[in-house]
């Protein structure tokens, strides 16, 4: 549905995309991840006829981007960035200049917008200024107007940005309604979100394309063996590493860091054993506390972190599962 | 076409949903009105005195009113003219709406020239308050309508032609206040370029001459229509809003 070969886009002073190559299949749903300035938005830009790359092509269902834009055009939904709205404009207004801009027929464009705006939750706020909603409201308003006129393809940059908790689940769902008949690309910095809602992920970091593969497959590259565990105490390293080295299953311990009587280590395990129960329980008995204890790697977290690290700094505070 | 009218009907709701459509044409009726009333002040005193002093032949209101009236109404239309074209490109670019029209299936040349009959129809409406000054004259008295037309028609085309530039200067910035300013400052210069012809004789003053719009303007508020005036103010509005296409391709490219 979507390929994209050798992508380039260069920018005055520096490349944003560098050579990316990737392809997307009718009715997949992908996550397009990297940090801030990976060029995310700038393949989208491309993808939707906004951007002509600088070398490489693009093209979706078919159809070059810079040979037959109207074709792509007309096949895609966009949700920018910062939702494309006008804000002295009602909402149902909007919508309705949308879907006649999108080509739909005039007979078709009330119920379709109000479809769009069901699915998206701003029924009650139809008739107000899109100018006094709040972000939250505005980016759905953004999102409806990328379904309005049920595109084959979508291209959600950022969607649930500015969505309250309980949207964002919301906006999920819609997402994952959409699936099927329609192929999406997603881009996110919430992991949770990729795993949950994406078959496949896109990785790119500065411009390069550092990896493409299912979800799945990405977690099970990293599902661990590995255990980062986090002890404070003011035992010596040693002993506790003593201690740790005895629980059954344990196959080997290295010391990573301590300092302030916080002491880091990565327990590795025997395959099939989970012995993270042993390690907490070993830990309490000998009267020691147990900040962190959490599988390595077994998040999609740390498959993008490995990909993008430069200057990799972990703020992860939970014992999760 | 149909895709014209629509981006061209959006730009008329948003003139008039905002106070701009309204202030613009409280301004032009006042000064408008201000303009008719002294003009015609000055006719009436001044065909009583023909009159007193036995002359026979009744002055024409068509060359002592309506003439006039049609070249002031030119002026201000020409501070008018930045006020309705500088948001057009420049507020799209700001609120990022234009990633929804280019990203849209519709060509560039549609949005331009939607746009601009957006703002045609803005600009005529405003044009048009002075139609209610021109009514009262028919009621007490008989112009002629002919060159009441032709002006309107020179007001009409002259519009076209600096809302057609103003229009691709839009397109040149994110900031409405510096395409209104930049936009006023080249419809000056359009309409002051005449006056090389004042004190140089040479084909290059000729040239320059040609080009401003006050020269094609007047045969019109004399209500002689000259087709090579209305050549010239079309062909200015095919080159303004072809820039404007330009101009968008080249947004496409650079940013
Ligand atoms: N119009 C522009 N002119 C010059 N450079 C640009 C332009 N737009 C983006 N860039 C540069 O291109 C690179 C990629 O930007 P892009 O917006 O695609 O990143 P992103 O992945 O969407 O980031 P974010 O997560 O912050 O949205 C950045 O280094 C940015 O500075
Ligand atoms: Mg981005």
């Amino acid at each position: 549905m979507i390929k994209v070969e050798g992508l380039t886009k260069r920018y005055a002073r520096n490349v944003a995309v560098d050579n990316i190559s990737f392809e997307v299949g009718k009715g997949e749903i992908v996550g397009f991840l990297g940090p801030n300035g990976a060029g995310k938005t700038t393949t989208m830009r491309i993808l939707t006829c906004f951007l002509p790359p600088t070398t490489g092509k693009a093209s979706v269902a078919g159809f070059d981007t810079l040979e037959q834009p109207m074709e792509v055009k007309k096949r895609i939904g966009y949700l920018p960035e910062n939702p494309p709205v006008y804000p002295e404009m009602e909402v149902r207004e909007y919508l309705t200049f949308v879907g006649k801009l999108k080509g739909l027929t005039s007979k078709d464009v009330p119920g379709r917008v109000e479809e769009a705006m069901k699915r998206c939750a701003i029924l009650d706020v139809k008739s107000k200024l899109i100018g006094k909603l709040s972000k939250g409201y505005r980016q759905r308003v953004g999102l409806a107007q990328a379904i309005l006129h049920n595109p084959d393809v979508l291209i959600l940059d950022e969607p649930t940005s500015g969505l309250d908790p309980k949207q964002i689940i919301e906006a999920r769902e819609l997402i994952a309604s959409l699936a099927g008949d329609h192929t999406i690309i997603l881009s996110t910095h919430i992991l949770t979100e990729i795993e949950q809602s994406c078959d496949k992920v896109i990785i790119i970091d500065k411009g390069k394309l550092k990896a493409t593969d299912s979800v799945a497959n990405l977690k099970k590259l990293l599902h661990g063996t590995e255990v980062h565990v986090e002890i404070q105490t003011p035992a010596p390293s040693a002993e506790i590493r003593q201690t740790l080295e005895q629980i059954p299953g344990v196959s080997r311990v290295v010391l990573s860091n301590a300092a302030d009587e916080r002491h880091y280590f990565e327990v590795e395990s025997l395959e099939s054993q989970n012995v993270r129960a042993e390690i907490a329980r070993a830990v309490v008995h000998a009267g020691w506390n147990l900040n962190e204890l959490r599988p390595k790697g077994a998040s999609l977290e740390d498959v993008f972190l490995q990909l993008t690290a430069s200057e990799q700094k972990t703020s992860v505070e939970t014992v999760s599962q | 076409m149909k895709n014209v009218l629509i981006i061209a009907d959006k730009e008329i709701k948003t003139y008039f949903t905002s106070p701009i459509a309204y202030l613009l044409m409280a301004i032009f009726g006042l000064i408008f009105g201000y303009f008719m009333f002294s003009a015609t002040a000055f006719f009436v005193m001044r065909s009583m005195e023909m009159q007193m002093q036995g002359g026979s032949q009744p002055m024409n209101v068509n060359d002592f009113v309506i003439g006039p009236l049609l070249g002031n109404a030119s002026v201000v239309g020409l501070f008018l003219i930045p006020m309705i074209s500088m948001r057009l490109f420049a507020e799209e670019k700001r609120q990022g709406t234009m990633e929804l029209l280019m990203t849209s299936p519709v060509r560039d040349y549609e949005i331009v020239l939607g746009k601009w009959l957006g703002a045609m129809f803005m600009y005529i409406c405003v044009i048009g308050i002075s139609l209610l000054n021109v009514a009262i004259l028919f009621a007490y008295g008989k112009p002629d309508w002919h060159p009441i037309a032709a002006g309107y028609l020179g007001l009409i085309l002259q519009g076209g032609c600096l809302l057609a530039i103003g229009t691709f200067i839009s397109t040149t910035t994110r900031n409405q206040i510096i395409a209104g300013g930049a936009t006023f400052a080249v419809c000056l210069l359009l309409w002051v370029l005449d006056w090389v012809s004042s004190y140089e004789q040479a084909a290059w003053a000729k040239v320059v001459a040609y080009c401003s719009v006050l020269t094609h303007f007047e045969p019109f508020s004399k209500g002689v229509i000259d087709s090579k005036d209305v050549i010239f103010y079309l062909t200015m509005i095919f080159l303004g809003l072809f820039l404007t296409a330009r101009s968008m391709e080249s947004l496409r490219w650079r940013s």
